[in-house]
C-alpha cells in the first residue's frame, strides 16, 4: 500500500534521529496525528502551542540536538510565534512544522488559514512552505541541516493538509545540496596567529565567552584556552556553565547585572578575547565606553555578529570549537612564560576587584525569606548538580548570580528575547530530555503565569520538573527599574491578586509546598527533591522589597554600577 | 555613501519579501531595486541601490550573504563599472515646442516611442545623470508623467589582456 505524505514525514523524522516531537493537533494536521497514532514516535501533548516550543528548545538547549514542534494551521501556527522567536534570539536548532489549509485554497482566507510563513520571516533562520509532494522530503532534509549548521536557529515548515494526504513514497535524502548556504568552520590560520601574538602580547587580556561556547560544545576547549594561558574569564548570561563557575579564574558573568569584578576588568583590559557572544546592550552598557583601553579579538561563526555593535581588530569567522582548538595548538611550546610574567600585576588587580563588592545581600533569618537565599539553598541541596532554567526578571538574575554553573547546558534561559513564561516549558523539555535528572526552573510568580497550563503536561507525562517561585507577589524586575528611574511610581506591578499556588498545584495532581520564614525554606527543597513522579510547585513567599545588584543603569558604561 | 549591489538569489517564491524585508527590519535604505532571471532560469540578479557609511554596508553585505537563498553579493562601488536607467518621459508637445523636443531626443540618442497630437513619449537609457538632465531640459515643456526603472549595472571587462 503506498504511503501519503504524513506517513513518510513521521517516517523522515525517524531516519533524522528525532525521538521526540512536542505538539498539538488541529484539523490541517490531523492526517500527521493519524500517522502517530501507530508509530513508534514518542509526542508529547502540550495545552498551548508556546508550551510546545518552549519544551522543544529546552530540550534542545539541553541536548544539544534539535527541537521538534508539530501544529495545527492559523491559530495554531501564530500560537508558536513567541516560542519562534525566543529560539531565534539565542539560537536554538528548532524544526517546527505547522499544518496549512490545502495549497488550493492558500490566499483565500480560508479557515484557519494564517500566513506563517511571511508571519514568520523575521524570526527564522529559513522557512519553507512546502507546495509540491516530491519537495516534502527534500525539505525536511534541508531544514534540519539549517537548523543545526552554521549558527543555529528554528527552522519552520509549512504542510498544506493535501500535500499531508498526497500519496508518496519514503525516499529521503542522506544529503542537502544547498550551494548558497556554506557556513565557514575553519578560522583562517593567519588571523589566528595573529590573534595569538596580540594576546601574548598583552598585560591586562580578559576572555569574555558568551552563547556560542555551549552551542559549539566547546566548553572543554574553553576550559583549556583559559587555563593554559591563565587568563581571567567571564561569561555572557548565555554563557553560563560554558566556563566552570566554581573556577578560579572565572569573574563572574558580566553586563548590566554582572559582577563588579568583571565589569571593572572589562573596563580596564587591554585584550578583549571574545568568544562566541555578540556584544548585546544588555552586555556592553554604554557602546563608546566599553572596553575603552582593549583591542578586541572576536570569534564567531555568524560574519555579521563582527564588527555590528563595536570595532573588531581582529576577527576570526569559524565555529569557536575548532578556533580554540587551533588558538591551543598557536601557543607557544616554551608554553608563554613571558605572557605569565607580564599579566602577574593584572592577576592582583583581578584579585583586589574580587573580593570588593562581591555578590551579597543583607540576610534577614528571622524576617522575610531573602530570594538570593532560596537560590543559595538550591545550590547546596543539589549540590549544583542540576539543570536549572529560568523566567524572566529578577528571578533570572539572582539565578544567574547566586548559582554556580560548572557544566554547559545546565543553565537554560532566554536570554536573547527575555521571554517571560519560558522557564516551565523549558524545564519540561529539559525533563523530558533528562528524566533521571534534577530540573528546576527558578520562577517569578509573574513569569510562571504565562505558561501554567504546561503543569496539566507535566503531570500527564509524569514529569519530576521543580518549580521555585520566588513568590514577591510583584512584577519585580520592573518594579525595580520604577523603584530606580520612576521615582518609586509603582504603575501596574502589583500582582499579588494570584492563585494560591499550594492548591493550584494540587487541583492539577501537582505537589505544591510552601515557605513563608527563611528556616522553612531547606525542609521544603529537601521535600521537593524527594519526589520522583510528579511536579512539585514551592511557593517561597519572598521579600518584595529585595532588588538585584549591582546594576549598570541602560546607556551607562559598566563601571558606573550601582552597587548594594 | 550610495552603493550599488548586485545579489544573486535562487529564484524561489518568497525571496524577494526576504530581502525588502532584511532591510527594513534593520532599517537600511532602498532607492531602488531591480530584479530579473539570469541566464539560468533558476537563478535571478536582484540590483540594489542603497546608501549608508561604511559600517552600513558592511552589514548590508553580510546580512545578505547570511539569507540561505542568496548566492552571491557584489557591491560594484569601487571597481569600474556601467549603470544604467531607463526612462520613459511623456512630455507636452505643440507646434511650436515639437522640434526643440526633438533635436533633445536626437542629442541624448533618446527615442520617440509614441506620439499624439498633445504629447510625446521620449525612452531614454543611460546612467542616472544622463536621465537627471534630459527631465530638466524637458520640464520647461512640461512633463506629464515619468517611469524609471530602478538601476541596473554590470562591471567592466579588463582592458589589458
Ligand atoms: C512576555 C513578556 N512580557 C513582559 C515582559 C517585561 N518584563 C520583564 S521582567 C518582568 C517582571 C517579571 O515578573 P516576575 O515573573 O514576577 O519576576 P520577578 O522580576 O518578580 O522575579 C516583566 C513584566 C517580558 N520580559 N516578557
Amino acid at each position: 500500500m503506498k504511503k501519503n505524505g504524513a506517513q513518510v514525514f513521521i517516517e523522515c523524522l525517524l531516519k533524522e534521529g528525532v525521538d521526540t516531537i512536542f505538539g498539538f493537533p488541529g484539523g490541517a494536521v490531523l492526517p500527521i496525528y493519524d500517522a502517530l497514532f501507530d508509530s513508534p514516535m514518542r509526542h508529547i501533548l502540550v495545552r498551548h502551542e508556546q508550551g510546545a516550543v518552549h519544551m522543544a528548545d529546552g530540550y534542545a538547549r539541553a541536548t544539544g540536538r534539535p527541537g521538534v514542534v508539530v501544529v495545527t494551521s492559523g491559530p495554531g501556527a501564530t500560537n508558536t510565534v513567541t516560542g519562534i522567536a525566543t529560539a531565534y534570539m539565542d539560537s536554538i536548532p528548532l524544526v517546527v512544522f505547522t499544518g496549512q489549509v490545502p495549497t488550493a485554497l492558500i490566499g483565500n482566507d480560508a479557515f484557519q488559514e494564517a500566513d506563517i510563513v511571511g508571519i514568520t520571516r523575521p524570526c527564522t533562520k529559513h522557512n519553507y512552505l512546502v507546495k509540491d509532494i516530491k519537495d516534502l522530503q527534500r525539505i525536511i532534509k534541508e531544514a534540519f541541516y539549517i537548523a543545526t549548521t552554521g549558527r543555529p536557529g528554528p527552522v519552520l515548515v509549512d504542510l498544506p493538509k493535501d500535500v499531508l494526504n498526497a500519496p508518496c513514497e519514503l525516499k529521503y535524502p542522506d544529503k542537502v545540496d544547498l550551494g548558497s548556504y556554506q557556513p565557514n568552520y575553519k578560522g583562517h590560520p593567519g588571523q589566528i596567529k595573529k590573534a595569538m601574538d596580540f594576546i601574548l602580547s598583552s598585560k591586562r587580556p580578559v576572555v569574555y565567552a558568551g552563547g556560542g561556547v555551549i552551542l559549539a560544545n566547546a566548553s572543554d576547549e574553553m576550559k583549556a584556552f583559559s587555563t593554559k594561558l591563565n587568563i581571567p574569564t567571564t561569561t555572557t548570561l548565555m554563557g553560563l556553565g560554558g566556563f566552570p563557575g566554581t573556577h578560579p579564574l572565572f569573574l563572574g558573568m558580566l553586563g548590566m547585572h554582572g559582577t563588579y569584578c568583571a565589569n571593572m576588568a572589562i573596563m580596564n583590559t587591554d585584550c578583549l578575547i571574545a568568544i562566541g557572544a555578540r556584544f548585546d546592550d544588555r552586555v556592553t552598557g554604554k557602546i563608546d565606553e566599553f572596553a575603552p583601553f582593549a583591542g578586541i579579538v572576536h570569534v564567531d561563526i555568524d560574519p555579521t555578529s563582527i564588527s555590528k555593535n563595536v570595532r573588531v581588530d581582529i576577527p576570526i569567522v569559524g565555529d569557536v570549537k575548532n578556533v580554540l582548538k587551533d588558538l591551543l595548538k598557536a601557543i607557544p611550546p616554551q608554553g608563554a612564560k613571558d605572557f605569565k610574567n607580564n599579566t602577574k600585576e593584572w592577576h592582583g588587580q583581578i584579585k583586589s576587584w574580587n573580593s570588593t563588592h562581591t555578590l551579597s545581600y543583607k540576610s534577614d533569618p528571622k524576617g522575610k525569606i531573602k530570594p538570593q537565599y532560596v537560590i543559595e539553598k538550591l545550590y547546596e541541596a543539589t549540590k549544583g548538580d542540576a539543570i536549572i532554567t529560568t523566567e524572566v526578571g529578577q528571578n533570572q538574575m539572582w539565578a544567574a548570580q547566586f548559582f554556580k554553573y560548572d557544566r554547559a547546558r545546565t543553565f537554560i534561559t532566554s536570554g536573547g528575547l527575555g521571554t517571560m513564561g519560558f522557564g516551565f516549558p523549558a524545564a519540561i523539555g529539559a525533563q523530558i530530555a533528562f528524566p533521571d535528572r534534577t530540573v528546576i526552573d527558578i520562577a517569578g510568580d509573574g513569569s510562571l503565569q504565562m505558561n501554567i497550563q504546561e503543569l496539566a503536561t507535566a503531570v500527564q507525562y509524569k514529569l519530576p520538573v521543580k518549580v521555585a517561585i520566588l513568590n514577591n507577589m510583584v512584577l519585580g524586575m520592573v518594579r525595580q527599574w520604577q523603584e530606580f528611574f520612576y521615582n518609586k511610581r509603582y504603575s501596574h506591578t502589583c500582582i499579588s491578586v494570584a492563585p494560591d499556588f499550594v492548591k493550584l498545584a494540587e487541583a492539577y495532581g501537582a505537589v505544591g509546598l510552601r515557605a513563608r520564614k527563611p528556616d522553612e525554606v531547606e525542609g521544603v527543597i529537601k521535600k521537593a527533591l524527594s519526589i520522583k513522579d510528579r511536579p512539585v510547585l514551592m511557593d517561597f513567599r519572598v521579600d518584595p522589597a529585595e532588588d538585584v545588584y549591582p546594576m549598570v543603569p541602560a546607556g551607562q558604561p559598566l563601571n558606573k554600577m550601582l552597587l548594594v | 555613501m550610495r552603493h550599488t549591489i548586485s545579489v544573486l538569489v535562487t529564484n524561489e517564491f518568497g525571496v524577494l519579501s526576504r530581502i525588502s524585508g532584511l532591510f527594513s527590519g534593520r532599517g537600511f535604505n532602498i532607492e531602488s531595486l531591480s530584479v530579473a532571471e539570469t541566464l539560468d532560469p533558476k537563478i535571478s540578479r536582484m540590483t540594489i541601490v542603497t546608501s549608508g557609511d561604511d559600517k552600513v554596508l558592511e552589514q548590508v553585505n553580510k546580512q545578505l550573504n547570511k539569507l540561505i537563498n542568496v548566492i552571491k553579493v557584489h557591491d560594484f562601488t569601487d571597481e569600474e563599472h556601467i549603470e544604467r536607467e531607463l526612462a520613459m518621459i511623456k512630455v507636452t508637445s505643440n507646434a511650436d515646442t515639437r522640434a526643440e523636443i526633438l533635436s533633445i531626443v536626437d542629442i541624448f540618442r533618446a527615442k520617440v516611442v509614441d506620439v499624439s497630437p498633445r504629447t510625446y513619449t521620449v525612452e531614454i537609457t543611460g546612467d542616472e545623470e544622463k536621465i537627471g538632465a534630459i527631465t530638466e531640459l524637458f520640464r520647461p515643456f512640461g512633463i506629464k508623467e515619468i517611469v524609471r526603472t530602478g538601476r541596473i549595472a554590470m562591471a567592466r571587462s579588463p582592458k589589458q589582456k
